[in-house]
């Protein structure tokens, strides 16, 4: 039990609190490289899937891709982007953003491709047109996929933002590399329980985002099927 | 009207879907493609708003090449209703049905105004405008995919085995009510069905497919059922044609009996003196009202005390009646079949016994319709 009075005795500190290597600095930077990795993802993979997805081409080639992705070990990305970009800002978002793209290009292709034939049919007998089919029926249907995808990546990413530290960026990571580097458990778990906060946080915002953008009555339909 | 002019579907691998279609759907008029699934009914209605691009031929609507036409400004004039409806699911049922007046760049509230004109058209209750479709019953989502065809006020209406998905009770309502609703737009409605009873009930003209895309017959259903072209068609329809034929004929020309029908305080033997001087074996009691109460056989009238009326008898149930002024030979001749007594219970709008009808009197007024 000792350990967790330390640890609670670690957040009581004042001084956590506060200036540049207080807590709220720390989650703010955080939060800030997570939130630029998934926006910027989330701006690559999205209209990339909602395309294979609604022309039916390319199907193949984004699978194989987000799955080769999925394969790179993200600490190897970071490393070769620093050898490219150097310390900074850049290599930390680029190997979150090989993070994020597979679950999110992956889950918006399938959603898209997951809409009923029929009500493809219906669509386009009415008259709707390629664009018309995709912005009134497709992407409205497949928005609780494409919002499950998103979900999974920023955990991901969250879970993964640590490694800013190992390039000097700052970050929670910051708080288990240097106390690994001090053999400062106390701080490590300190790191780590923020983390988890954080990322349970970022699944409690999504199922805020599914309430608002998924249409009441696809939200009954999915709740049931997942 | 809408013409297909030697119109044909070949796919690359060599099927032939449709094959050199010459027809012509009459305005105004409900035309039901009927047939076995592979005999391109289907594939003919999608050609009309050019879900199917024929490979040969020529489809015009009053006139006109619709390959001048965009397809999507086509697919606008034209209802569209397929099978299990095809409702949007993110949608409400409002918003369903405002569909194609949205697409024609209608404001909202004036597509959201017609969507309610047309849910009370089809039958639909106000309070359902908020739901969504999978809150609906299979009946009530169809109801909803005719009146998104119907928003944009098409002349022309394409029925694409609409009613194939519900259950069989379900299905002759949503029949009548298509029925009713013909009988007050006179669209010009393409039906497709597997169902040759379907077909009969709502078509103006049916067109008979055969496997392999070729058209058998066209006709009125009436000579469909006198005529078959050929073996298939009489086999496609089945072997009771001609009993169902009879839908066709009115059982107004019947001429009921009023000789054998008592009311229940006329006494036993002087209703058996009648009958029995009409040689019927049977008479039916009726109230004062002349609301059927049951049959009773002479037989059993000789074996009771003089002076008891008809209404202290055991009668036998009277079966179903027919309305002369509305029902067909076949609804007179199902009354006489089922009825205990082999007779048909005639009565007016009220179910008031006009009179009835013998097997022989039916066998007769048949004959003479089906010369």
């Amino acid at each position: 039990m000792d350990i967790l009075i330390d640890l609670y005795q670690w957040f009581a500190d004042p001084a956590q609190w506060s200036g540049a290597s207080g807590i709220p600095a720390r989650l703010v930077e955080h939060v800030y490289y997570s939130a630029l990795a998934l926006v910027l993802s989330s701006a690559v993979a999205v209209p990339l899937g909602l395309l294979t997805g609604h022309t039916g081409v390319g199907g193949f080639a984004t699978t194989s891709l987000a799955n080769f992705a999925r394969a790179l070990p993200t600490i190897g990305v970071l490393f070769l982007v620093v050898l490219f970009a150097g310390i900074g800002l850049v290599p930390v978002v680029c190997a979150l953003v090989a993070l994020a793209v597979p679950p999110i290009l992956v889950n918006t292709h399938e959603g898209v491709r997951g809409v009923e034939p029929r009500l493809r049919d219906a669509a386009q007998g009415m008259g709707m047109r390629g664009r018309e089919v995709l912005m009134r029926l497709e992407l409205p249907v497949a928005t609780p996929l494409i919002l499950i995808g998103m979900r999974t990546a920023a955990v991901q990413v969250v879970a993964t933002a640590t490694i800013a530290a190992y390039v000097g960026v700052g970050g929670l990571g910051r708080y288990i590399v240097d106390g690994q580097a001090r053999q400062d458990l106390t701080m490590m778990l300190g790191g780590s329980v923020l983390v988890v906060a954080l990322a349970v946080a970022t699944t409690l915002l999504f199922a805020g985002l599914r309430r608002l953008l998924v249409a009441p009555g696809l939200r009954a339909e999915t709740a049931s099927a997942r | 009207m809408i013409t297909f002019e030697g119109a044909s579907k070949h796919y690359p691998d060599g099927t032939v879907a449709v094959a050199d279609l010459d027809l012509t759907v009459e305005t105004g008029a409900t035309t039901v493609f009927v047939g076995p699934s592979g005999s391109g009914k289907t594939t003919s209605l999608r050609m009309i708003n050019r879900m199917v691009e024929p490979t040969g031929g020529t489809i015009r609507i009053d006139g006109e090449d619709i390959r001048r036409q965009d397809p999507a400004v086509l697919r606008r004039s034209i209802g569209y209703v397929i099978q299990q409806a095809g409702l949007f699911p993110h949608r409400t049922v409002l918003d369903n049905i405002a569909t194609v007046p949205l697409l024609l760049g209608w404001r909202r509230a004036k597509a959201r105004a017609r969507a309610a004109e047309l849910m009370e058209l089809v039958g639909l209750e106000p309070a359902q405008a908020r739901r969504y479709p999978h809150q609906l019953s299979g009946g009530q989502q169809q109801r909803v995919g005719v009146a998104r065809a119907l928003a944009a006020d098409p002349p022309i209406l394409l029925m694409d085995e609409p009613f194939s998905a519900v259950d069989p009770v379900v299905r002759t309502t949503l029949q009548d009510e298509l029925l009713r609703l013909q009988q007050e737009l006179h669209k010009t409605i393409v039906f497709v069905t597997h169902d040759i009873d379907e077909a009969v009930r709502l078509g103006d003209r049916i067109a008979v497919f055969r496997p392999g895309g070729v058209l058998a017959q066209y006709a009125a259903p009436e000579r469909l059922l006198a005529e078959p072209a050929d073996a298939f068609v009489e086999s496609f329809i089945g072997y009771d044609r001609g009993v169902r034929r009879l839908s066709f004929f009115p059982a107004r020309d019947l001429s009921p009996h009023e000789d054998t029908v008592f009311d229940d305080q006329t006494r036993a033997e002087d209703a058996r003196d009648i009958a029995e001087g009409h040689g019927s074996p049977w008479v039916l009691v009726v109230s004062a009202e002349r609301i059927p109460l049951g049959w009773v056989g002479t037989d059993q009238l000789s074996r009771v005390p003089a002076g008891v009326p008809l209404g202290d008898l055991d009668l036998a149930p009277y079966g179903h009646t027919f309305n002369i002024g509305t029902d067909s030979l076949r609804a007179a001749l199902d009354a006489a079949v089922l009825s205990p007594a082999g007779r048909a219970v005639g009565v007016d709008e009220d179910g008031r016994v006009v009179g009835v009808v013998s097997q022989d009197d039916l066998g007769t007024a048949i004959w003479s319709v089906t010369e």
